[in-house]
């Protein structure tokens, strides 16, 4: 019988010849990932473990500073700086504080250190964006970041894999954004791939960018899935070759995988999407809430943060100002998308829009600083959550869609559909 | 034995409610616990009693892969969380903390507010004293009950450092 990619990766990481879906295995990992807040938690519990002292291998643990920076407070100075300094103690190279790095998720694969074939576990939910490169990567809490740490290997239960296959081509103003909220519904709802490992294939997501994949991958976690993966290309293989010299090892999904389901999308026929509060699973195409007045745009995070979308904001806020009455907050997703935006003149476009433009960073999606939001607001934004007070306010209300709808809304102040504008859409 | 009153609440109720993000700085479970589900029901912590149950439809714990979260809960003093069935992350790192959490949807269904529980977390016999019904909630695979047994994940990798130790002095 043939195994998914997933499980193929899974096997080789225990070091047996194959798995079955249920089974519980010890795996080897290739990167262990924290956050500042994971990482409090986790190193606490790092000193309480007997015998443990020092890290199973520094080189393959990454420590990166970016929910609560710059620091909202004295608490969040200190978890950060303590994560830097423990980094520096266990020679922790793959540290990142504030100015060096920026959002895990967009950091990580940016810096070389995903690559097909590889396990990866982190310490935030979102860790499952780096299936995009062909990886196995999930995300778990800090007592287990804390013992992959100890002992370079974590226990996993085999998940049952869910194949979804995207036919056709994306229309324009149409992007993994709008596919991924489309899919989350069409796979049950945030609880419809539980436990589950979800394969994107078909020739919409062959055509798709890595930024495509990555925004695909990053949301699995929002259908409930255990990780979401793409089987590598050509392309994956050029990015990755861009950025590591490492040896790495491709595996696919064998003609005969087993899968708990087969899930076919017709992509072409797919409009720009939006979901509703307070759900991801609460899509509708965004025909159905256009005119609704936002008191905030967000653009950013480890979903859309990257030079890709923001080139795409650029094309639509070119030359023109944002709404007077609405607020447009754009994070770019890392030191290097910053940089990048810099110099093709993307920053300067959006300040001159009247967007305010922050440093890199997950405080604002999370709720946590940089663009929290009011009681009663309204948002709409590119990050992958919208439930009752993600961003702030219990009472607030939360909007999820593409980098384009978000901009051709910040345009308008009320939810506005991109192909209603008068331009075309920049190539991604 | 675990005994308390039962609090319900409804699906998904996902970690964002149970422990905002604005909080997550924080890593003290007492700190944490005067938080707990505080953007879902801002009552809960000063109704609750120590040793009350949390009772809830399916999905509980969706979102985040907090630990915040169960740190929380437990750190509210609340005994167990017992729900038709959890999010993947949510699960673990419940077992992983040592907050008991019992997948049984019959009992979700049989238990109302403010209900007399009991549950013997050795066997997951889960009994309403107020109705006088009583469930087993689905057992953990062997795997699983090992790590709960033996006090959570921390025993489990002390014991497997010490193999290694042991092999390598060999």
């Amino acid at each position: 019988m043939g195994m998914t990619i997933t499980e193929k990766i899974l096997a080789k990481h225990a070091g047996v010849d194959g798995v079955s879906p249920g089974e519980i295995i010890n795996a080897k990992v290739d990167l262990v990932l924290a956050n500042e807040l994971s990482a409090a938690v986790a190193i606490k519990e790092f000193h309480r473990v007997e015998g443990a002292g020092r890290v199973f291998d520094p080189d393959k643990i990454a420590l990166v500073a970016d929910h609560f920076v710059p620091a909202k407070d004295p608490r969040s100075a200190e978890i950060a700086s303590s994560m830097m300094q423990w980094a520096h103690e266990q020679g922790v190279k793959h540290a990142f504080d504030v100015g060096k790095g920026g959002i895990e998720h967009v950091v990580l694969p940016e810096e070389g250190l995903i690559a097909p074939g590889e396990l990866i576990v982190g310490g935030d939910s979102h860790t499952c964006t780096y299936g995009a490169l062909g990886a196995f990567a999930t995300g778990m809490g800090s007592t287990d970041i804390s013992a992959a740490f100890c002992l370079g290997e974590v226990w996993l239960k085999v998940p049952q894999s869910v194949k979804v296959i995207y036919h056709g081509a994306l229309q324009p103003f149409v992007y993994a954004k709008d596919l991924m909220l489309h899919t989350i519904r069409m796979l049950g709802g945030i609880d419809g791939a539980t436990y589950q490992a979800i394969e994107f294939t078909g020739e919409t997501i062959d055509a798709m960018s890595i930024t495509g994949r990555l925004t695909m991958a990053n949301m699995a976690v929002e259908a409930g899935a255990k990780n979401g993966i793409i089987p590598p290309d050509e392309k994956t293989f050029a990015y990755v070759r861009e950025r590591t010299d490492r040896a790495f090892e491709p595996v696919f999904s064998d003609p005969d995988a087993r899968y708990e389901r087969i899930v076919e999308i017709d992509a072409g026929a797919l409009v720009p999407t939006v979901a509703m509060p307070h759900s991801p699973e609460n899509t509708v195409p965004v025909t159905q809430c256009e005119g609704v007045k936002v008191d905030q745009v967000f653009i950013g995070s480890c979903t859309n943060g990257r030079i890709e979308d923001l080139r795409e904001v650029a094309n639509i806020l070119k030359g023109k100002r944002v709404a007077e009455s609405v607020r447009v907050i754009v994070n770019p997703g890392s030191q290097k998308v910053y940089i990048q935006a810099a110099e093709e003149g993307i920053l300067g476009l959006l300040a001159s829009a009247g967007c305010a433009v922050n440093t890199p960073g997950c405080g604002a999606c999370f709720g946590g600083h940089m663009g929290t939001l009011g009681e009663g607001e309204i948002c709409i934004s590119t990050t992958n959550r919208n439930f009752v007070g993600r961003m702030g306010s219990p009472k607030a209300s939360i909007y999820l869609a593409s980098p384009a709808t978000c901009a051709a809304s910040a345009l308008t102040g009320r939810i506005t559909d991109p192909r209603s504008l008068p331009l075309e859409p920049v190539a991604v | 034995m675990l005994q308390g009153h039962a609090h319900t609440y409804g699906k998904n109720v996902d970690t964002d409610v149970i422990i905002p993000g604005r909080y997550c700085n924080l890593t003290d479970p007492v700190e944490l616990g005067k938080h707990a589900l505080e953007d879902l029901d801002k009552e809960f912590v000063s109704r609750m009693k120590l040793g009350d149950f949390i009772v809830a439809q399916s999905n509980f714990g969706c979102g985040s892969s907090r630990e915040h979260a169960p740190i929380a809960i437990k750190g509210a003093g609340v005994s167990a969380v017992i729900a038709k069935s959890f999010a993947r992350i949510f699960y673990r790192n419940s077992l992983n903390i040592g907050l008991p959490v019992f997948e049984c949807p019959e009992a979700v269904d049989g238990i109302e507010a403010g209900d007399d529980i009991r549950v013997d977390p050795a066997t997951g016999l889960i009994e309403n004293l107020t109705k006088g019904t009583s469930y087993t909630a689905q057992a953990l695979p062997p795997f699983m009950r090992a790590l709960v047994d033996a006090g959570g994940l921390r025993p489990y990798v002390e014991q497997r450092l010490r193999e290694r130790a042991a092999a390598q002095s060999r």
